[in-house]
Order: C-alpha cells, then sequence, then structure tokens
C-alpha cells in the first residue's frame, strides 16, 4: 500500500500496575482504511482503544499520529488531536443529563460557530443515519442497550471527525441494525475519508469491512497476525488465529 | 426446588493402581452433596504416573451443576499428582459440561488481590496513599486554577446549566433543613447561655452569646455541615456515576477537560449559594433565640435587640461571610474530586460519596479554626 500511515504505534507496552496486558505492540493504521481489533474477551482490545485516544498512558512504547509523538506531546496539544477523533465505548457512555439530541449537538456547538438551526438539523441527520430519528428527546436511561450503543455511534460521527474510534458497535444489535451499521461504516469510509479503527467480535464484519486486521493473543499477550483477515485464514500464520476466525472452540492441542 | 428422592453418595474404590469413585443418588442443588476432601485420597497419591482415577455414574439418579465441583476438584487432583482421569462411566451431558469447564485453562497470572499485607507494608502503604492524596489535591487545584484562568479569559467549556441546577437544589431545595438546624442551634446557644449567665445574674447578655454565636461560628458552620452531606455528596454520586458509565471518557475524548467543564460550575454555585443560606442561617438563629429568651426569661424582644446591636459589629457578619466562602468552596472541591477519584463500580461510588462528607467536614472544622486564629491575630 501507497498510502501513509496515519496513526503508528511503536513498542507500546500496556499494563494496569504491575500486570502487564499486552507488550511490544508494533503496528499502524493508514489514511483511510478499516483497521480491525480482534482478540479473544478480555485480551486487552478496549485497553488498546483507550490508549489511542490518550485515555491512558503507555508503560512503554509511543504512539503517533502523522509526525507527532502523541505520547509525548502535552495535554493542549493532545486535546487538539483528540478533536480529530470520533469515539464510541463499549457500553455507549452517553452523557447522561442529555437528551440524545444534546448529545450529538455538544461538539457541535463546543467546537463550531453553526447556527442553531443547522446544528439542529445536522443533529437530526445523524440520528437518522443510526436509525434513531423521533427519539430526539428522550434521555439515555429511557432507551435501550442497543439504542445507547447506535446513539452513541451518531455522538461520534457528529463533526465528521477523520479518524474513528469504535468499541464493539454492533454488539448487542439485531442482525439488520448490525449491518446496517456495517454499512455505515463502511460509507463513512468511502464517502467521508474517514480512518477508522474498530474492536469487532463479529465475524462477518471483520471479513466485510476491514482493510486490514490485527489479532491480540492472549497466551503470548502480543501481536501475532497482521493482515486481511480472509489471507489470514487462508493461511493461518499460528493456530489461535485459525481457531478464532474459524469458530473452532476445541480444546487446545 | 428439587425433591431428592435418594442422597447422593460419593464412594472410592480401589483395586491395585486402578481407583474407581462411584457416584450414586440424587446430585442435585440442596442435596447436600458430599464434598471431595470428605473422601480419603491418601493412598492415590503415591501413584503419581501409574494411576487410574475412573468416575463411574451407572448408579447416578438424577443430577444437575452440583455434580460439577466433585469432577473440577478429581480434574485438579489428577492433574497435581500425575494420575490419569477416566470419565467415561458419566453421563453424556455432564461430560460435555465438564469439557466447558475446562476448556479455557486457569489464569495464573491473574491472581490480583493481594494477600493481607503486614504491619509495617500498612504503614508503608498508608504513607504512600496519603502522598498521593496530597499530590492529588495539588493536582486538581492546579487544575480548577488554570480552568478559571480560561474562564476569565472567555475560553473556558463550562456547563452553566449545571450552575443553574445546582443552585436551585442548594437554595430553594436546602431551605427546609437549613431552618430547621439553625433553629434548634439558635434555642441551644440561648438555653445554655440563660442557664450559665443565670448564676451571675447576667441573663441580659445571652444575646451577646447568640449574637456572637451565630454570626461569627454556627452560621456557617451548621450550614456548610448541612451542604457538606447534602451538596458535597450529590456532587461526588454524579460524578463518580459519569465515571463508571465512562462519560468522563467520553468528554476527555471529545477534547474537554472534565474538571473545567463540571467543577467550575459547581464551585461556582456553591460560592454563590453559601452566602445566601449563612446569611439566613444567622437570621433564623438570631429569632429563635430571641423567642427563646423570651419564652424563658420573658425578656421582650426590644431588650434582646438592643443587646446585639450592643454586642455584634460588621466585622463579625463579614467573618461569617468570608467562612462561607471558604467553606463553599471546600465542599464543592471535595465533592468533586472525590467523585473524580472515584473507582469503577457502584460499591465505588458510595465510598467516593462518604469520603466526599467525610473530608468536607474534616476541611471545614479545620478550615474554621485557621480562620478564626487569622482573626484573632488581627482582632477582629
Ligand atoms: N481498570 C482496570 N484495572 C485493572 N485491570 C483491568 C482494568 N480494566 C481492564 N483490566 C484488565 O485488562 C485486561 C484487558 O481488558 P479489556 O477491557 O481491554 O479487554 P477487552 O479485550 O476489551 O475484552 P472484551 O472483548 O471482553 O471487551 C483484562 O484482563 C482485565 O482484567
Ligand atoms: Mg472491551
Amino acid at each position: 500500500m501507497s498510502k501513509e500511515a496515519l496513526i503508528r504505534v511503536e513498542n507500546l507496552t500496556m499494563a494496569y500496575g504491575d500486570f502487564v496486558v499486552m507488550r511490544d505492540l508494533n503496528f499502524d493504521v493508514k489514511q483511510g482504511e478499516v483497521m480491525v481489533i480482534m482478540g479473544g474477551s478480555g485480551c486487552g482490545k478496549s485497553t488498546l482503544l483507550r490508549h489511542l485516544i490518550g485515555l491512558q498512558e503507555p508503560a512503554k512504547g509511543e504512539i503517533y499520529y502523522g509526525d507527532t509523538n502523541y505520547t509525548q506531546s502535552d495535554p493542549d496539544r493532545r486535546q487538539k488531536i483528540n478533536r480529530r477523533f470520533g469515539v464510541t465505548f463499549q457500553q455507549g457512555a452517553l452523557w447522561s443529563s442529555m437528551t440524545l439530541e444534546e448529545n450529538v449537538a455538544f461538539t457541535l456547538e463546543e467546537y463550531t460557530n453553526l447556527p442553531p438551526e443547522e446544528i439542529q438539523s445536522l443533529v437530526r441527520s445523524k440520528l437518522s443515519l443510526v436509525g434513531l430519528r423521533g427519539f430526539e428527546q428522550y434521555y439515555p436511561a429511557e432507551i435501550s442497550g442497543g439504542m445507547r450503543k447506535r446513539a452513541g455511534l451518531a455522538r461520534a460521527i457528529a463533526l465528521d471527525p477523520d479518524i474513528l474510534f469504535f468499541d464493539e458497535p454492533s454488539a448487542g444489535l439485531d442482525p439488520l441494525s448490525s449491518k446496517r451499521l456495517d454499512q455505515l461504516i463502511m460509507e463513512l469510509r468511502d464517502s467521508l475519508g474517514a480512518t477508522i479503527v474498530i474492536v469487532t467480535h463479529e465475524l462477518e464484519s471483520i471479513f466485510d469491512i476491514s482493510d486490514r486486521a490485527i489479532f491480540l493473543d492472549t497466551s503470548v499477550r502480543t501481536i501475532t497476525a497482521i493482515g486481511h483477515p480472509k489471507a489470514m485464514l487462508k493461511d493461518p500464520p499460528n493456530e489461535n488465529v485459525y481457531r478464532f476466525l474459524s469458530r473452532d472452540a476445541t480444546k487446545p492441542a | 426446588m428439587p425433591v431428592v428422592d435418594q442422597n447422593p453418595k460419593a464412594r472410592l474404590e480401589s483395586n491395585g493402581s486402578v481407583f474407581r469413585l462411584v457416584l450414586s443418588g440424587d446430585w442435585v442443588l440442596q442435596s447436600g452433596a458430599p464434598s471431595f476432601h470428605e473422601l480419603n485420597w491418601d493412598p492415590l497419591q503415591g501413584k503419581k504416573g501409574v494411576g487410574i482415577l475412573e468416575i463411574n455414574g451407572r448408579d447416578l439418579g438424577r443430577w444437575d451443576t452440583t455434580l460439577l465441583p466433585m469432577l473440577l476438584a478429581a480434574h485438579n487432583f489428577c492433574e497435581e499428582h500425575e494420575v490419569s482421569l477416566n470419565l467415561e462411566g458419566l453421563p453424556e451431558g455432564i461430560r460435555r459440561l465438564f469439557n466447558l469447564a475446562t476448556a479455557v485453562p486457569v489464569k495464573t497470572d491473574a491472581t490480583h488481590a493481594e494477600d493481607e499485607p503486614g504491619f509495617f507494608r500498612q504503614i508503608g502503604n498508608w504513607a504512600m496513599n496519603f502522598r498521593q492524596g496530597a499530590d492529588d489535591w495539588f493536582e486538581f487545584i492546579g487544575r480548577l486554577f488554570l480552568g478559571f484562568m480560561r474562564l476569565a479569559r472567555g475560553k473556558a467549556q463550562v456547563r452553566m446549566r449545571d450552575f443553574a441546577l445546582v443552585v436551585e437544589s442548594t437554595g430553594a431545595m436546602a431551605f427546609p433543613i437549613v431552618s430547621l438546624i439553625s433553629f434548634l442551634v439558635g434555642l441551644i446557644i440561648t438555653f445554655l447561655g440563660i442557664v450559665v449567665l443565670i448564676r451571675f445574674n447576667a441573663e441580659y447578655y445571652v444575646s451577646y452569646l447568640v449574637g456572637y454565636g451565630m454570626l461569627r461560628e454556627m452560621g456557617a458552620l451548621m450550614t456548610g455541615i448541612i451542604l457538606a452531606g447534602r451538596t458535597g455528596a450529590a456532587f461526588a454520586a454524579q460524578i463518580g456515576s459519569m465515571k463508571v458509565n465512562e462519560e468522563l471518557d467520553a468528554l476527555r475524548a471529545s477534547g474537554v477537560d472534565p474538571v473545567e467543564f463540571l467543577v467550575i460550575p459547581r464551585v461556582l454555585a456553591l460560592v454563590l449559594m453559601m452566602p445566601l443560606l449563612v446569611i439566613y442561617s444567622m437570621v433564623v438563629g438570631i429569632i429563635s433565640g430571641m423567642a427563646i429568651a423570651n419564652v424563658m426569661q420573658n425578656m421582650a424582644p426590644e431588650i434582646f435587640v438592643k443587646g446585639l446591636l450592643e454586642a455584634v459589629t460588621l466585622s463579625d457578619l463579614m467573618l461569617g461571610l468570608i467562612k462561607s466562602v471558604v467553606f463553599g468552596i471546600l465542599i464543592a472541591m471535595s465533592g468533586c474530586l472525590r467523585g473524580l477519584q472515584s473507582g469503577n463500580d457502584a460499591n465505588a461510588v458510595g465510598v467516593a460519596t462518604t469520603q466526599a462528607v467525610v473530608t468536607s467536614i474534616t476541611l471545614i472544622v479545620a478550615f474554621n479554626a485557621l480562620i478564626d486564629w487569622i482573626a484573632a491575630i488581627y482582632n477582629v
């Protein structure tokens, strides 16, 4: 690929206190690609996302955005980079004291000078994209878990950010909504040129939407495969990747 | 509730190096199934490498997952003592459950709760925590200060709707409790004052006592303690549950500083509301004193007010008001900081709430003494 690396992770070690979650991670994410992070439950996927968006500090190693060393940047500089991000969290993380409309409108109000009517129509269009038109005045506590995740997605794309981080956006959604979500993700990449880093367990999505994927392996606590998942399945770099991608749940020999 | 027809039993038979664990009866919940350790396993321990343990379930009646602990214990025992385990004599279903339960190896490096630390370790931990606590406070104060600077330059991202909400909940809704407590405090001061002063035939001076007491000390102190319990706790709970819900992370990820965004409006609201509530509390306390003096001593309100005006000066009122502002800042900061420091589960939010109250009351009492001391130096 000739495209430039937008995010570069070098020798990243992630830990909670003394407990090392993953060590020596090296990978990059190129401009305009969909990068899937795969791995078993509890292996550190959410933790990796939290590192990428600066919510947690690496125990070791560096994260670069373009030429900027994000890990070494001061808070102001980081905040500027963060404004290019759209993030969804595993549990939705909607602001509970705001309605859905206010949740989605928030960054638009903070970072743009658009007139209120325009913000309102943008918010409505974002909510329609995730199938939540009509729920503008609901509070997060008044909607279902899956709806919260979709609302979180609408909030993440409010500013049409160039880098999107999704943590299991389709977990807990019905097959149809989940399919629509995949389509939306492809549209975000193809029409808006967004770069997307996504954690997902949905094999179908993994094969459909990813340009590349990395596999975090708990047994050795690092990345054991990088590439397109179809290629990984055809020519598995190791047994764990194969078992993951082919849903083979038998015990290892 | 399952009915147990036959009590569950486990029996160990041996034949050379082949051991047989015979399970019989109904192994269902609440049937009081025997545990692995009730059997004598010593003979098998010596058969390292050659022993075989067969589990036989021919006489097994009904069963559910109650059977699983026995099998897992046998499994662990066999692994540990290098004895092979044969489950073929068991029903198909329980074997499948067993396979599922043993499919993912036990994670040995994930043991996280440390053992009960020793005495010196505890002292060390305590000192480290104290140090960490102080660091957190300084960092928090610094960030809040920067936030206020940005606010002054009109650059801060502050949620002014929170300001309005806090003003409303500390204002209108705190009135009843502040009224009640101030009334009682006024009553207590007057009552005590009369009981003591009457011995010196100096009941007249009870109004001095009530005036000084309410203006300089009790008005601000009692209101502060009430708001620490009401509002400070509420701040910690609100912010703590936002933390649990990853809402704070979502703010940071959108490039918004939660300290600036959530704490500033709360501090401002209390800085506005505390003095108002304290003035109200002073008035209620003094009126209550006047009433009690009238009931106990037939002291006419005019006389009470006359004494009051002889005693108190504007600087007493100012002292109370300065305290009220300082206490307001302390309450808002403790509540917010404890909320921000909260852990990631519902229990941690409860702990944060309690700590918020304890911290703010401790700080209120300490700063009260400090301010009194400074006031004494300057003869206020
Ligand atoms: N706050 C924390 N403190 C200590 N350890 C943590 C904390 N959060 C997560 N962990 C540990 O880090 C590891 C990775 O957690 P993480 O949430 O990143 O997993 P994940 O890959 O996202 O899993 P899932 O697919 O189930 O969401 C887990 O083993 C977990 O025990
Ligand atoms: Mg996760």
